[in-house]
């Protein structure tokens, strides 16, 4: 590992997200949320439907504004971004992957208007041949043929459909994306695809990437570290690593208790953990937060648990050692 | 040897559509033993929803045509039955869950009604014995305050709370046959686990045989007692839930389980499939996965594998089980499962 401190490509803070505001019906979506995510890693944001992983990811584009708290991306707080071109230099630089690859494509542009809409506005082409040639390369980095450049949406598959939002996404170069759920809408050998390419396109374009999902499973094969959500709160993050073999927040434990391994003899003798939610509502907040048990390694509890859980951390690791 | 209670020979089914005929199953056989979970495994498109479809008589008759075969309920074939007969079995003998909870509830009854309505249907009872059976019901798929849910709606239930009452509506007139297609696919894994430990649960308790229709292996792997392997259309593997996992023999069985993450394979990558499924409007000619699959024989492009038995309860329809094929070195994964199955088989001959 190099010594020098890792350049952080986003930082969050106290982010708060509230719906319906002084109603009844009034969410906590995202709920003092802070952490970061170091430049060129993949950083893997998982939680059930409902634990404001989706709002946390849609903040952080800036297609919602936050209720409070702040974003700091390349340097800059993206709540102050008001100017246009400043707006514009944002969304250039910050792209998204949706969940579902036919929703999110416009099903009355052809691939070449899809692809080629975002090298137009952002003005990275000056004639068509131009944006022809980029759209070809485009194309042929996220392993489609350049002939499907006169096809629309209808006509591929869901997995291939995908692979046009992503390339959408990179078309402007960006330095972060925004994946949310890209693959839970796909069949596991697509999803194997997916998941390959963008790790491949990671390691040639060099962007930094926000992977939301459900799915734990393909969430560790891709991320460098990852956070689990809860209830609009981060319970813990580790890298991924050390975030499945020891986990150390209930609730985690319980979320990876529940995934199915392809595998009949683990899975005869799996036992589900269940988890209550009420363990961490805390009656009296004070002194509750995001703790680091070892290092990179942060859970949601309070000061007193501390040496509790660092005593768990170290004999989750002497006994993965014995073995 | 325990009862067949369901037998399909040689389905083959066909939608005409504008494009022309999609030929979506082309010669399926399986057999369901009593009180057994059979999984049916394949992408979106392989036919298995539309198998399960025809046993259960929902296909649509317009444009759908069943165009050979045989379903064996108890030795009687369901596809000559007329719609009054079939409705008998319907719901009574065989039972269905669907994928999406939302959309299979009637957004306009109360849950309790919905469930008594399926009794009603299939038993001489009255309206409020119907309605204390479904209290039951409701009460053995886990949904607490059963009193005042019973007279709830469906939007006033979560995600799994709505699966367990489909569930609840499906074991009703407690079914011979639950045919569970993707039940917990739209579901959260916490969610999911409860409801397959609730499957496995009521599996015991009526004595039903399950077939469990999935792409998800990891739920295979919990559920299932055997599995098929569906691939464009047809059944290209079938075993024991332990041969498939550990001693697979078609590539694309291979291909599916090298590509999911587990603990072990993180190392050497994830493998995948390349390409995309087949066509069905224009079946292809010999082994349709040929095109997508690295192990391709020059046979496999013209001529359409056999079923090769493995085993008593095992077989495969690959040419690489030909006696005058190559021998081929399958995928790390698959090697390292294989492995285990042998230790597996020493560990049970020493005992």
């Amino acid at each position: 590992m190099n010594a020098q401190p890792r350049k952080k490509a986003l930082e969050i803070s106290n982010l708060n997200q509230v719906f319906n505001v002084g109603k009844p019906a009034e969410v906590r979506a995202v709920n003092d949320l802070s952490f970061y995510i170091y430049e060129g890693e993949t950083f893997g944001l998982v939680g059930e439907s409902g634990s404001g992983k989706s709002t946390t990811g849609k903040l952080i584009a800036k297609l919602q504004d936050a209720t409070s708290g702040e974003i700091h991306f390349s340097g800059k707080e993206i709540g102050h971004l008001k100017k246009r071109e400043d707006i514009r230099a944002f969304r250039k630089s910050m792209q998204m992957v949706f969940q579902d690859p036919y929703a999110s494509l416009n099903p009355r542009k052809t691939v070449m208007e899809i692809i080629g809409g975002g090298l137009e506005v952002h003005g990275l082409v000056k004639k068509q041949k131009e944006k022809q040639a980029q759209v070809y390369e485009l194309l042929n980095l996220v392993g489609l043929s350049p002939e499907y450049a006169t096809r629309y949406p209808r006509e591929f598959s869901g997995g291939q459909c995908q692979r046009v939002g992503i390339a959408r996404a990179l078309a402007v170069d960006p330095s972060f994306i925004i994946a949310d759920e890209a693959i839970s809408a796909l069949d596991v050998s697509i999803q194997a695809q997916i998941v390959n390419l963008l790790k491949k396109l990671k390691e040639e374009r060099n962007f930094t990437c926000l992977f939301i999902a459900h799915d734990l499973s393909m969430v560790k094969y891709i991320s460098d570290r990852i956070g689990v959500m809860n209830g609009g709160r981060l319970l813990e993050v580790a890298p991924s690593n050390d975030l499945y073999n020891f986990p150390l927040h209930p609730y985690t434990e319980s979320l990876l208790s529940a995934v199915p391994m392809p595998d009949p003899e683990i899975e005869r003798e799996r036992k589900r953990i269940s988890y209550d939610e009420n363990f961490h509502h805390y009656e009296d907040d004070t002194g509750v937060g995001l703790y680091e048990i070892a290092p990179e390694h942060f859970v949601y509890c309070k000061k007193e648990e501390v040496p509790f859980l660092k005593k768990k951390y170290e004999k989750l690791t002497l006994k993965a050692l014995a073995v | 040897m325990r009862k067949k209670i369901l037998e399909v020979k040689n389905l083959e089914i066909s939608f005409q559509t504008y494009a022309g005929e999609v030929h979506a199953v082309r010669g399926v056989n399986f057999d369901l033993y009593e009180g057994e979970t059979l999984a049916i495994v394949g992408e979106s498109g392989s036919g298995k929803s539309v198998s399960t479809q025809a046993v259960m008589g929902l296909l649509g008759k317009k444009n759908t045509h069943i165009k050979g075969g045989e379903i064996l309920y108890q030795g009687q074939d369901l596809l000559k039955l007329n719609e009054d007969d079939m409705q008998k079995v319907r719901g009574k003998e065989i039972a269905t869950i669907f994928q999406d909870p939302m959309t299979s509830l009637n957004p306009t009854m109360t849950v309790g009604r919905q469930i008594a309505e399926s009794i009603i249907q299939h038993q001489v009872v009255s309206w409020g014995e119907a309605l204390e059976q479904a209290e039951e019901m409701l009460g053995m798929v886990g949904v607490k305050n059963t009193k005042s849910r019973m007279n709830h709606y469906p939007h006033q239930f979560s995600g799994g709370m709505r699966q367990r009452v489909m569930i609840a509506i499906a074991l009703a007139c407690k079914p011979k046959i639950l045919i569970a297609d993707e039940p917990t696919t739209a579901l959260d894994v916490t969610i999911q686990a409860q409801i397959l430990e609730l499957m496995n649960e009521l599996k015991t308790k009526i004595n039903t045989s399950i077939i469990f229709i999935t792409h998800d292996l990891g739920v295979v792997a919990n559920m299932a007692d055997r599995v098929a392997v569906m691939y464009a259309g047809k059944l290209v593997e079938w075993g024991t839930v332990d041969e498939l996992f550990y001693n697979p023999q078609h590539p694309y069985t291979w291909g599916l389980l090298a590509s999911m993450p587990t603990l072990e394979n993180l190392e050497h990558g994830l493998y995948t499939i390349p390409g995309s499924p087949p066509n069905l409007l224009h079946p292809p000619v010999g082994d349709a996965f040929a095109p997508r699959n690295a192990y391709a024989l020059e046979i496999d492009f013209k001529k359409e594998p056999e079923v090769f038995p493995v085993s008593k309860t095992h077989f495969a329809a690959t040419w690489l089980l030909h006696a005058e094929a190559p021998k081929v070195t399958p995928p790390a994964e698959i090697q390292r499962r294989r492995e285990m199955f042998d230790k597996k088989l020493m560990r049970r001959e020493q005992v």
